[in-house]
């Protein structure tokens, strides 16, 4: 499996996301954002950080990148493109996500572990979850509020697009374990073909014992064995 | 050119309600709502004010507001530097 790790100007999280992709046995290459002509990576993944400083928006500056076309073209083709934190605010500027990131509704940056509920396990990122199971994972954002309109939200729901819900270590959805504001307590969600995830939390950051969590590692397993079984 | 984005009716906004909170605790107690947007000027050449106007909603509709969270409205100010109290 030969992965894409797209840095733009501003993100720092591409190297977590380098050494997740590596332990899975993935073979891994920095993708510079100027950079044209994406022939040969099985999968693209982009990283958090603060592209371009989130100036006018997170995500906004970075999604005219020269390699956003190609991107947006490889995800079109069925790719898998995986967007971590500021990597999910540039897929929905991008187009490629609908809904928007806006300012956590507690006006703080929030740094902390959090639980995810895993909704979905028929996608290439999930596979290797099991459906209601509960993940431990660090969050590290200021704008990760997921907002969308009803007629949206209507639509995510029908057709199962939501995969990760901000819940207790329990698995309830409340208000309290919903560390953003975001509607429905979406954490991360796919594009209508599921090809594209986008997701706030760190799994990139739950990849070892030493790190606090392996909860993190199923993404990237979970894609590892579908490119395995799956010819593009 | 003035530009104004402007978060959209009904979408929480968390520094317009943060400062909201700071007025009302200064006194001012009579503030309903606060809504903060930003304010970007551009210097634009344009054959007249139609293409300017067009110029700047196309600009807007692109990149410099994002549809699902802001409203804009575009003006011509002849002079950025202008104070109006």
């Amino acid at each position: 499996m030969r992965v894409g790790v797209v840095t733009f100007p501003g993100s720092n999280c591409d190297y977590d996301l380098y050494k997740a992709a590596q332990q899975i046995g993935a073979k891994v290459e920095f993708i510079w954002h100027r950079q044209k002509n994406l022939d040969g990576y099985d999968a693209l993944m982009l990283p958090g950080g603060f592209s371009y400083g989130d100036y006018l928006r997170a995500g906004a500056i970075a999604r005219i990148s020269p390699v956003m076309e190609d991107i947006i073209g490889f995800a079109e083709k069925g790719g898998p493109v995986l967007g971590i934190c500021n990597g999910f605010q540039i897929l929905c500027e991008a187009g490629l996500l609908p809904g928007a990131l806006v300012r956590n509704d507690s006006l703080r940056f929030e740094s902390k572990d959090i639980h995810l509920r895993v909704e979905q396990t028929d996608t290439p990122f999930t596979s290797e979850y099991q459906k209601g199971q509960t993940l431990r994972m660090p969050i590290a954002h200021g704008e990760g509020n997921y907002e969308a309109d009803d007629q949206l939200l209507e639509e995510l729901e029908a057709e199962k697009r939501v995969v990760f819900r901000y819940a207790s270590s329990d698995g309830e959805l409340s208000d309290e374990a919903n560390p953003n504001g975001s509607k429905n307590s979406i954490a991360g969600l796919t594009n209508k073909s599921g090809n594209v995830l986008g997701m706030m939390p760190h799994p990139e950051r739950a990849m070892e014992e030493i790190l606090g969590s392996t909860d993190g590692v199923g993404v990237f397993l979970s894609l590892a064995t579908n490119l395995s079984t799956v010819v593009l | 050119m003035e530009i104004l984005v402007k978060p959209r009716p009904g979408l929480l906004d968390p520094q317009g309600k943060a400062i909201h909170h700071a007025l009302r605790s200064l006194g001012w107690s009579d503030t309903q709502d606060v809504r903060v947007g930003k304010a970007i000027y551009i210097d634009l050449e344009a054959e007249d004010s139609d293409t300017a106007l067009e110029t700047a909603q196309a600009m807007c509709r692109k990149i410099l507001a994002n549809p699902v969270t802001e409203d804009f409205e575009v003006s011509i100010v002849e002079n950025t530097e202008r104070i109006t109290a």
